[in-house]
């Protein structure tokens, strides 16, 4: 591979070295968490350096500065731990048995070196959290208050969850391959963490995606790839200038990025084409074909709801039972029933899910949707106000109260009146005039 | 600087000055201006310098205590009395005297209610205690 100058000014190109560089360390036999630590110590070096001199090998340029920083650690240790000791007059941390690994000059980097560092940070012995943190850390090369800002958190406690993780993949061998699809929900998690502060989360859930899709032949990890493609494409049609929640229904398409959406479909389409009679497409792949068919209308009426209807038929099918195993699932399949079969037949869906998601605030959201639909406007708007009752998020809140109230004054005005009228003598009655926050 | 919580309730504390319904039952356009005021009031007190926090909360509530050794930890998920004080969220300010953090708490307190007018909600104004021994 021919070596492209790196600019140590453009971010991403920097960061992309990332797990290339810590994949050869751990694989030299390096502890994962030293590793690591060096590794950023070297990128900080690289930002003050490269501008003058730029390296002719980046790549290894930082692995080389990582090696010396990770020498010069271990020679440091036992006189750090014996200093911090004197002048605290406290225990210090156990002094590790840190393996002195002769450093094999040479050691050969694979091509596989980020789908082997996100098996690292997706170990199944890490929660979920743990997993997120440690992935955008070690192989998406972000900073732990990078990270901290995102996930709202004082960056204190994220140095802390990465370094608990860290510790726990101590000593672990980390030569096993691991299990894909756990990888495949961290990058969702992180992709449906969203954004916030300074990095875009879901912006880097794609990147690493897309770094994986070219590390495996999984049809699933293109079907993600897709999925995540063909929802990020509506980003800029979700939010009006307020920060006010706009539905699908409701969205500018023109605002929609068709570049993002020919990309993802045609990405679902190289994952649709590896099926096989005994091979169906998987879940993201099936999410992926859903979230096409939305992007695909150039209005909301020129929805394929009948086609929609069928792919939600393919997830359900994927679980032996899907409401007590997949009943988002089956939630969104009663949408489409509504928008195929009427209202009446997907409230019936929705009663199936009375008892597992019944307390949640999307059964009643989807409930409300469809008493709207039936022309039903006052059921939506109680339906509306329980489902504003039991979000735990605030754009969320704030746009099923907004719904609420939009479909009590829609009611004809006689029927308005009545409701009305009975909700202030409630509100007399129990005293509980204070519905605001 | 003292800090100040300006806690906010969905029900409790002293009789309401105006009795109002809940919020789905306002007119579209009042629930527009109570959000436009709320956001509003998180820009002022950006820009004056006095914004630490602000957090809204669910009115779901279990109280949980120690269920004593080898015992689950004991938990009522309710009801709970309809007179108990549930509170709805905050705006941690960082500001100069208590007479700052009262004017805040009245300004808060001035949201538009049903019909525009103001709601005349009371807020629970508390003082945080600081972290560090007085220098005085």
């Amino acid at each position: 591979m021919v070596e492209q100058p790196v600019d140590p000014r453009d971010e991403g190109a920097l960061r992309a070295l990332v797990p290339r560089v810590l994949a050869g360390l751990v694989r030299r036999g390096e502890d994962f968490d030293a590793a690591e630590d060096a590794l950023q110590e070297a990128l900080l070096e690289a930002l003050r350096v490269w501008p003058e001199h730029p390296p002719r090998d980046p790549a290894a340029w930082l692995a080389t500065v990582a090696t010396r920083r990770l020498v010069d650690a271990r020679r440091s240790q036992a006189a750090r731990y014996r200093r911090e000791e004197a002048i605290h007059a406290v225990p210090g941390p156990p002094a590790t048995v840190e393996a002195a690994v002769a450093v094999s000059p040479g050691a050969s980097v694979g091509g596989d070196d980020t789908l082997f560092l996100l098996f690292c940070c997706c170990s199944p012995d890490l929660a979920p959290a743990s997993q997120v943190a440690l992935t955008l850390r070690a192989v998406g090369g972000l900073s732990t208050g990078e990270i901290a800002e995102a996930f709202y958190v004082p960056e204190a406690t994220m140095a802390q969850r990465i370094s608990r993780a860290k510790r726990t993949l101590r000593g672990r061998r980390l030569d096993q391959p691991g299990d894909l699809a756990v990888v495949l929900r961290v990058l969702y998690l992180v992709y449906t963490a969203g954004h916030a502060g300074r990095v875009d989360l879901a912006g880097e859930a794609i990147r690493l995606t897309r770094q994986l899709t070219l590390a495996t032949q999984e049809p699933e990890t293109r079907g993600l790839l897709a999925l995540m493609l063909l929802n990020h494409a509506r980003r800029a049609a979700r939010l009006d200038p307020e920060g006010r929640i706009v539905t699908l229904d409701r969205q500018d398409r023109a605002r929609w990025d068709t570049r993002e959406i020919a990309e993802g479909v045609r990405v679902l389409q190289s994952a649709l084409a590896l099926q096989t009679e005994h091979r169906r497409p998987g879940r993201y792949q099936v999410q992926a074909a859903i979230a096409a068919l939305h992007d695909d209308a150039a209005s909301v009426e020129e929805t394929d709801w009948p086609q929609i209807l069928s792919w939600y038929d393919d997830l359900v099918a994927l679980t032996d039972d899907p409401v007590r195993q997949d009943p988002a699932a089956v939630l969104g399949r009663a949408v489409a029933v509504g928008h195929v079969l009427g209202a009446a037949a997907a409230l019936r869906e929705t009663d199936r899910l009375r008892d597992v998601l019944g307390h949640r605030h999307r059964w009643h959201a989807v409930r409300a949707h469809l008493h709207e639909l039936d022309g039903d406007l006052a059921a939506a708007a109680t339906a509306y106000a329980e489902a504003a009752h039991r979000a735990t998020n605030l754009a969320e809140r704030d746009h099923l109260l907004r719904q609420a109230t939009r479909a009590r004054a829609a009611q004809p005005a006689s029927e308005y009146a009545r409701a009305g009228r009975r909700a202030h003598e409630r509100a007399r009655l129990d005293g509980e005039g204070l519905g605001s926050t | 600087m003292p800090k100040f919580l300006l806690l906010k309730h969905y029900r409790g504390g002293p009789q309401p000055h105006r009795a109002v319904p809940p919020m789905d039952q306002w007119a579209p356009q009042d629930v527009e201006a109570h959000m436009a005021f709320l956001r509003h009031v998180g820009e002022v007190l950006e820009e004056s310098g006095e914004f630490v926090d602000a957090q809204a909360l669910t009115p779901a509530r279990s109280w949980v205590r120690y269920g004593g050794p080898d015992a689950a930890p004991v938990t009522t998920d309710g009801p709970h009395p309809e007179t108990s004080d549930l509170v709805a969220g905050w705006y941690l300010v960082d500001v100069e005297s208590h007479e700052r953090a009262v004017e805040l708490a009245a300004y808060v307190s001035s949201e538009p209610g049903p019909g525009g007018e103001p709601l005349y909600e009371w807020i629970d104004v508390r003082e945080v205690m600081s972290g560090e021994p007085a220098q005085d």
